[in-house]
């Protein structure tokens, strides 16, 4: 089989491309740089518009608005870039926006090394935003998984209306390394759900209902009026319709009624704000991704995501080899945590090990799974050991290998 | 399709809808509202194709009037999201009703809305100061103003918004007052420009500045004659709107193919039967990486896996370039480098960061390095090579490579061939240039 000689931007591009990426904005931030360059070149050739944002504020709120005529929006950057794309984080949430957003994790805090690799963005992105509500979050281990995962963004984003990012790391996006072409593999990207042009039913009664007040109006023809914050159940993605489309439609990052209008109404406000979880965590199980090797025996379970997945996997590659029951489970989600996928992982292992280049934000997560869950059936939980590493080195194979312990 | 069964679109009488406006007695906002109501139905405009933008403060609560599209986000952030709005389809008429709190915060949004000319109108709805928060000042307050913020007076020099959008690149430029008969048609006008429009409309806030300051319609008045900024229509010109340039230079590259595959097939035998570590430790704007490039290519054509991670500082020019390269017949997970096989050292920047490589090697390794570099510790063994010895003469930037190409002789990872073909194939613009410097490394190694 072919082989290609490739870094993880032009995979993280291509995907996006592949997945129909039509706008980009962002802002010049190592190591997310070189996708921005890739997105400005390329978008043109496809009928899609790339730009180059005054700042990170601008290149989010570009994309957030680009979004809502349909495009399919990406933007990307660093830890200091998501920090300045916290608040609009936030409107994309309320309002209920379709965007890719890729993190290439460098070190932090602030400008931290701006070429070293680290994976401290795990918790932050899942709570940057005021009010902490949910987003989806993906990790690539692999030039192919770059290429695989955005596209699995895409299609996420679009069907659940919502900002997902994608982790990868400088690592990944800047090194070069050798793909097996057939490790390309594609995604089916889904769209967002959208209103019919017509609506159905009886076209006269319902038709002219105006969007903006909720009640009829002779000037609207039926296509022109829907309700774009309609959502039942709690959990469904509400049907929108783009700028410029068929229909008349709101966007806001207030809370809001179904019509799009401001409202301090509790009933409203509450439903509203369980509706932006419920729409995602009701949904999780359909959210897991990872990839586990079985050791025929149970006894211990390596865990890692990014860059760090790949020293792991080197590890348990290796343990298997010298025969320890050593499994190991890469995770592509992260957001929201892959639980099921987790406790089916670690059910019957003594020891999970987990190593992060952070002080173990997703040992917390590991934590909390596996304490609650043996909590609540009663069992001893495995001892958890977090490899933590924030000095701008790899966690090498021979880190997990030595938490192995005595078998 | 239904349509045909509706009647057709009736002329609109108005694009606002039945819902009151909500704000106080007397607040400019509610005239600029009915002013830009009368502006679009003058231009009879299809509400599907008007978006109207705001952000936060009490002119936010603007866009929920209108019988329109309608984006209401973040403070200050009306107009980045007009400029994704039209950006993404210029065929949009995308209307910002921002006040002069928005103005403060949004600076550089509008600064490059301006300078791009971006066919977006704004429209500021300038009372002097924060309304929704309790009278605060702004950055358009007049110096020596009492506001909640300002108690012994306004020291800030206002901003005169339309002066610096004017001399940075916006098309249409107007200044005018809530107050004005013509200000439903300068807005009909500014909708109508094809690029950047900004209209500083101002107007009294009666809950705050009106009382703050005793500061009626006359006084509004009186402060535009006398404040030193110009007023009316300020700039109207022809200048190409952004969005469809954007669009037009695109179109010059439209059905090119996107980021295509490169696929390697291997031409040379490999002679690997394990990982091996390599690195290149040089100085930046030596070609350092270019050199590592090349033999991360040869790998592949050689049916090896291969990585390859640089490091060199922000500076790219100046400083160290230290490339690591790792070969194997077999997948490569783990990427990091905890002791080289082989290191080329050409150069003291490169030095400094690979020490701790050089106390780690063993004599099983081997250093590559020029005689300045011959007494540096390490149990490494030692290849000396003198890059002057070859037929080529030597310059900063062949020199990573010849020394490079040298060793790739020495260690015999792959064909020297296949370095020859990467340099070919893959760095075809330095082909001529490079191509006699990988010959001309023979004669740098000591007969075997």
């Amino acid at each position: 089989m072919p082989r290609e000689y490739v870094d993880g931007a032009t995979a993280v591009a291509r995907g996006a491309l592949r997945a129909g990426c039509t706008f980009f904005a962002g802002y010049p931030i190592s190591p997310a740089t070189p996708i921005l360059l890739h997105m400005l070149r390329e978008l043109p050739k496809v009928g899609g518009v790339g730009i180059q944002a005054e700042d990170e504020i601008a290149a989010i709120s570009m994309c957030i608005g680009a979004a809502m005529t349909g495009a399919r929006a990406m933007t990307a950057t660093s830890g200091p870039g998501i920090s300045l794309y916290s608040e609009n984080l936030g409107l994309a949430i309320m309002g209920e926006v379709p965007l890719v957003i890729v993190d290439v994790m460098r070190m932090g805090p602030a400008t931290g090394g701006a070429t070293t690799i680290a994976q401290g963005d795990v918790q932050f992105v899942r709570w940057g935003t005021s009010g902490g509500y949910p987003i989806i979050a993906l990790a690539p281990s692999s030039v192919p998984e770059c290429y695989t995962l955005v596209q699995r963004a895409f299609d996420l984003a679009e069907r659940f209306r919502s900002p997902v990012f994608l982790l990868p790391d400088k690592e990944l996006i800047m090194s070069m390394s050798t793909v097996d072409i057939a490790e390309y593999v594609d995604v089916p990207v889904g769209q967002r759900p959208l209103v019919p042009p017509v609506p159905a039913g009886n076209g006269a009664q319902n038709g002219r209902i105006n969007a903006v007040t909720g009640r009829p109006d002779p000037r609207l023809r039926p296509e022109e009026t829907y309700l774009p914050y309609d959502f039942d159940p709690i959990d469904a993605v509400p049907p929108t319709s783009p700028f410029g489309g068929p229909h008349i439609t709101r966007f806001t990052g207030s809370s809001h009624d179904e019509h799009g209008f401001l409202t301090k109404d509790p009933v409203k406000v509450g439903r509203l704000n369980e509706h932006l979880r419920a729409k995602i965590e009701n949904h999780r199980h359909e959210l897991e991704f990872g990839l586990l090797n079985r050791a025929a025996a149970t006894g211990v379970l390596f865990v890692g995501y990014g860059t760090t997945a790949r020293a792991m996997r080197e590890a348990g590659d290796r343990a298997r080899k010298a025969g320890l029951p050593v499994s190991d489970l890469t995770l592509h989600t992260l957001w929201p945590v892959p639980e099921r996928l987790i406790l089916e992982a670690t059910a019957g292992q003594r020891r999970v090990v987990i190593g992060e280049l952070n002080h173990g934000q997703y040992a917390l997560e590991l934590e909390r799974v596996l304490y609650r869950h043996a909590a609540q059936n009663g069992l001893k939980p495995p001892e958890i050991v977090s490899i933590q590493r924030v000095d701008g080195n790899l966690i090498t194979p021979e880190q997990f290998l030595a938490e192995i312990g005595n078998f | 399709m239904a349509i045909a069964l509706e009647p057709a679109l009736k002329p609109l009488t108005t694009y606002k809808n039945e819902r009151p406006d909500p704000f106080c007695p007397g607040c400019g906002h509610t005239f600029i509202l009915n002013h830009l109501d009368a502006a679009l139905t003058k231009l009879q405009l299809d509400p599907r194709q008007v978006v109207l933008v705001t952000d936060i403060g009490c002119v936010g609560l603007s866009d929920q009037y209108f019988v329109t599209n309608a984006f209401h986000g973040l403070h200050g952030r009306s107009v980045a999201y007009a400029t994704g709005i039209k950006l993404a389809n210029p065929d949009l008429k995308v209307i910002v009703m921002m006040g002069d709190g928005g103005l403060g915060i949004g600076g550089t949004h509008i600064l490059n809305a301006a300078r791009r000319n971006i066919g977006i109108t704004v429209l500021v709805f300038n009372n002097f100061n924060f309304g929704m928060t309790g009278g605060e000042h702004s950055v358009t307050t007049p110096m020596g103003m009492i506001t909640a913020s300002t108690r012994a007076g306004n020291l800030e020099n206002p901003l005169d918004i339309c002066a610096t959008v004017a001399v940075n690149g916006a098309g249409y430029v107007y200044r005018g007052t809530s107050f004005d008969r013509d200000l439903p048609d300068r807005i009909a006008e500014a909708i109508a420009y094809e690029g950047f429009a900004l209209l500083d409309i101002w107007e009294l806030c009666t809950a705050y500045f009106v009382v703050n300051n005793d500061f009626g319609r006359k006084e509004l008045m009186a402060t535009l004659e006398t404040i030193g900024m110009q007023a009316g229509l300020i700039q109207k010109r022809e200048v190409r709107e952004y969005a469809r340039g954007l669009r037009a230079q695109g179109a010059q590259v439209f059905g090119q193919p996107t980021l295509p595959l490169r696929p390697i097939e291997p031409l040379f035998p490999a002679r690997l039967d394990r990982k091996f570590h390599l690195i290149i430790a040089g100085s930046a704007g030596a070609k350092v990486r270019s050199a590592a490039q090349a033999t991360g290519y040869a790998g592949v054509l050689s049916g090896l896996w291969v990585t390859q991670a640089d490091d060199y500082p922000t500076t790219v020019k100046s400083g160290h370039s230290v490339s690591e390269l790792i070969f194997s017949p077999e997948e490569i997970r783990y990427t990091g480098i905890s002791k080289p096989d082989a290191l080329v050292l050409l150069s003291e920047d490169g030095l400094g960061k690979v020490r701790h490589h050089l106390a780690a090697m063993t004599p099983e390794d081997v250093l590559v390095t020029t005689p300045e570099f011959a007494d540096v510790p390490t149990r490494a063994r030692k290849l000396i090579l003198n890059p002057q010895v070859g037929s080529v003469r030597i310059t900063r930037t062949n020199r990573s490579l010849i020394v490079t190409a040298a060793a790739l002789r020495h260690l015999d990872l792959f064909p020297i061939a296949a370095l020859s073909e990467a340099v070919r194939r893959f760095q075809p613009r330095f082909a001529d240039e490079n191509l006699p410097v990988i010959e001309a490394s023979a004669a740098l190694l000591p007969d075997r």
